[in-house]
């Protein structure tokens, strides 16, 4: 059988990668997409006291350390039975509006978005963030640099640092906020409110409006019906700090919603020797192996699917876009992988729009910031959504909260699966007879790449492209050819 | 004339390190235009298999973050060594084996056992992840995990030092300019295995909050006494703060919004055990005489390991034995 390592630079770190089987007649077999890493937090967190948990667990993820300090904090509220004053909950919140803004923007303008804005058929040199800048102007640049500045600025200046902040503690934060701070998030805030319209727009105008690009995105290569999962708000929107999960069928119904505390009656994990990362899946659907439909327990948990999972979005002008993206692409749910660039815009504009919302209430300067404990810590769940997808923290404590157990499910482990099934798809679809081409390379890595996997952020690269090499193998597993993107 | 070689390569790390050189902004310009940048994972695309074909210390300068957590990471830290003219030991994971050395508490085996049999995990037939897996197409691999978190120093010899988690961007800013000024012949560089990206002396000699030396009777955890007051001293209002042990650089950050340093900057100039000196330093604010009451008193610390050894433990005086002296003998 031949075989095809589909071979990330970080494969060398012990980051990730992709081998590929042929059978007899030159299709794809099979695909492994392996994760050989683990630091073991779950075990060595146990004996740590709980307001650690906000300051170890961002060490998780230096892309997303907001993320988990958020989650773990709101775990360690809940094992306290503490609910933080209205402004400690304010200021929690526009710290994370702040890292969405810079991290969407990060994916949408280096990672993401040079496959579309520059054209996925554009020569290699030219798809990076320096080819972005050539297509839409300097000045375009200059703002994606300057929308990055000032998500970083305003977690600095709530969270203490940009990166891995030090605010957030059980019953509230650390931070009042003057109102001289208030006044430059607030300038920032409407800045970025524009930032993401211009954003859309150049989505619009780049891809949108180009036929070639858009049967791309509704086309069946990134095609995979999934449940999909989802943070929302009591009216069922979209939210990425507090709320209940929803998870919709790959008809869009609703298959279930639940509180925190109630994960474990939705979620198992499934696991495989060959890597280091285990599959999430729904528990009352079941594991049937790396399938979609509506038999599989496999789900996604992206922007994407956080759109498909709610009604709406809790701002007006991010909702507008939201419902022309829905009337473009046919109704709800969207099961195109590559719309999920498009809905992480829509994001992009939600959590500014927010960002506003929150700096503009009058309590935020308010000095009641913490509320302190007094029950007996023993139990909690936190979930926030990470860019990412839903990220789930569950601590059990002794009566002093310090750490006895610890349980994780976080953002990118929720898409391992439908990850997996992609980059299959996708090379079954490019790879026939034995036949490999450079387009195999480059649309394999947009599988993945829709998703912003952050596997230990390999995909994370400056200019947006993933080196990759093909290795084709005969039977005695002797090179027959190797085709390279990327690479000298 | 060509321009001297540049790596930036991450092992066992979180990422954050590179989104703190990302952080630098436009700065990053300044890199691309007195460097060639040969190995940038992150950034660009050149293969392992490129650096092995490079002359022996051919690039110049190679920032390299994460700790020695599997076997292809050791790999990688000799290769890197040998084609690398000035390394240096990047962020606190490289230094010190920062929070996963925490890990080193614990055997390997238990690392792994705990996150397959967590209360979520479906897993009947009790499988454990294997280096070589036989799937029905054929043989998969993945590295081996090594029995505990390494520090860069620990595996291969390193010129310099960068402490910090991750180490802040208007450091790494600073250290940039200096190399550029030495290529220039403006600068000398630091004498080999130097601190570099960070000040003298400690996170209290840098912390706008005022010290009275007031004695306390007992530490208390910070959600118990929060809010604290925005001028005082943390750790004389009781609530355990790293500084007086901590390397100065951050511009005391983690005080500035009122939550303790943890340490991240690792031990400050000329102290070999991080942990001893931060002993020390809180029985110099407790209000007793009596060794007994002051023991006493410390032990109202929950978690001493981590409290004392948070992102120092790979690097400690008993996991690291000689080595850990190495960077302060200069
Ligand atoms: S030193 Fe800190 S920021 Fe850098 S890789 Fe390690 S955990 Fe991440
Ligand atoms: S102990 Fe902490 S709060 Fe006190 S001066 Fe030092 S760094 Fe500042
Ligand atoms: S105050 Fe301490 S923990 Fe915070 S950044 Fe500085 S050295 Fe690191």
């Amino acid at each position: 059988m031949e075989r095809i390592t589909i071979d990330p630079i970080t494969r060398l770190e012990g980051h990730g990668k992709i081998d590929i089987f042929l059978d007899d007649k030159g299709d794809v077999a099979n695909s492994y997409f392996q994760i050989p890493e683990l630091r073991g937090f779950e075990r060595f967190c146990v004996g740590r006291p709980i307001e650690e948990m906000p300051l170890l667990t961002n060490r998780i993820c230096g892309v997303c350390p907001e993320a988990h300090h958020m989650a773990a904090v709101k775990a360690a509220d809940a094992a306290y039975k503490v609910t933080p004053p209205r402004t400690a909950k304010l200021l929690r919140e526009l710290l994370y509006m702040a890292f969405y803004c810079t991290d969407h923007t990060t994916h949408f303008y280096a990672l993401g978005g040079p496959d579309f804005i520059i054209g996925p058929d554009a020569p290699v040199a030219e798809r990076n963030i320096l080819g972005v800048i050539h297509k839409v102007g300097m000045e375009i640049g200059g703002k994606v640099i300057q929308m990055r500045k000032f998500g970083h600025k305003v977690v600095e200046m709530i969270g203490g640092r940009k990166v891995h902040p030090a605010v957030a503690i059980p019953g509230g934060v650390t931070k009042i906020l003057s109102e001289g701070e208030r006044k430059e998030i607030e300038e920032m805030g409407r800045w970025a409110i524009d930032f993401a319209q211009f954003s859309l727009q150049a989505f619009n105008d780049i891809v949108l409006a180009n036929q070639t690009y858009l049967d791309l995105i509704v086309g069946d290569i990134y095609r995979d019906e999934t449940y999909y999962m989802g943070l929302v708000d009591e009216n069922n929107k979209v939210n990425f700090y507090d709320g209940k999960v929803r998870v919709v069928d790959p008809e869009g119904k609703e298959f279930c919603k639940y509180a925190p505390n109630e994960y474990m009656n939705h979620l198992s994990e499934h696991v495989e020797p060959w890597t280091y990362l285990k599959f999430p899946y729904l528990k009352n659907v079941g594991w049937k192996g790396f399938t979609d439909g509506k038999d599989s327990g496999v789900y996604m948990a992206t922007p994407l699917s956080r759109l498909n999972a709610a009604d709406g979005m809790a701002t007006p002008l991010a909702q507008e876009h939201y419902e022309k993206m829905y009337e473009t692409l046919g109704g709800k749910p969207v099961h195109q992988r590559l719309a999920i660039h498009w809905a992480r815009l829509i994001e992009l504009l939600y959590a500014a729009e927010r960002w506003v919302e929150l700096v503009t209430d009058p309590d935020i300067t308010s000095s009641d910031v913490h509320c302190k404990p007094t029950e007996i810590p023993t139990e909690g769940v936190g979930i926030v959504e990470a860019p990412r997808g839903t990220l789930t923290h569950h601590y059990w404590t002794d009566e002093r909260g310090i750490l006895t157990q610890v349980n994780l499910i976080v953002g990118t482990t929720n898409n391992y699966a439908p990850i997996q099934m992609s980059t299959k798809k996708a090379a079954q679809h490019l790879i026939k007879g034995g036949k490999v081409n450079e387009g195999l390379l480059n649309m394999v890595e947009m599988a993945f790449r829709a998703y912003d996997p952050c596997f230990g952020c390999a995909t994370h690269s400056l200019p947006g492209q993933m080196p990759l090499e093909v290795r084709l193998h005969d039977q005695r597993g002797e090179l027959m050819d190797v085709i390279k993107q990327y690479v000298d | 004339m060509s321009k001297p070689k540049f790596a930036m390569y991450w092992s066992g790390s979180c990422g954050g390190c590179e989104i703190a050189v990302i952080n630098i902004h436009e700065k990053i310009l300044d890199v691309d235009a007195n460097f060639d940048i040969a190995f940038w994972p992150v950034a660009m695309d050149a293969k392992v298999k490129d650096v092995e074909a490079l002359e022996d210390e051919e690039i110049l300068l190679c920032l390299w973050n994460g700790s020695i957590r599997n076997e292809e990471n050791e790999h990688m830290a000799h290769l890197l060594r040998k084609k690398s003219k000035l390394l240096v030991s990047f962020g606190s994971c490289a230094t010190e084996g920062c929070v996963p050395g925490l890990g080193n508490l614990f055997p390997v085996a238990e690392l792994i056992d705990t996150a397959y049999t967590t209360l979520t995990t479906d897993n009947p037939d009790n499988i454990r992840p294997q280096t070589v897996t036989q799937v029905p197409e054929g043989e998969i691999t993945i590295p081996a995990m090594k029995d505990r978190v390494h520090t860069l120093a620990q595996v291969v010899d390193v010129d310099y030092f960068m402490p910090g988690c991750p180490p802040e961007s208007h450091q790494i800013a600073a250290v940039i300019d200096l190399v550029i000024e030495v290529l220039q012949g403006k600068a000398e560089l630091p004498p080999k295995g130097a601190v570099i990206g960070a000040g003298h002396s400690t996170v209290c000699e840098e912390c706008p909050r005022q010290r009275n030396v007031k004695a306390i009777k007992a530490f208390r955890r910070i959600q118990d006494v929060a809010p604290l007051d925005p001028e005082l001293c943390i750790l004389e209002q009781g609530v355990p703060c790293n500084g007086p042990a901590t390397r100065s650089g951050c511009k005391a950050r983690c005080p500035s919004v009122g939550a303790q340093c943890i340490g991240c900057y690792g031990p400050a100039e000329g102290v070999v055990d991080y942990g001893a000196r931060l002993v020390t330093a809180f029985a110099s604010v407790i209000d007793s005489r009596d060794p007994e009451e002051i023991e006493q008193i410390l032990d109202g610390i929950p978690d001493p390991a981590g409290q004392f050894y948070r992102f120092n433990l790979a690097d400690s005086l008993f996991q690291a034995g000689a080595s850990a002296f190495k960077k302060n003998e200069v």
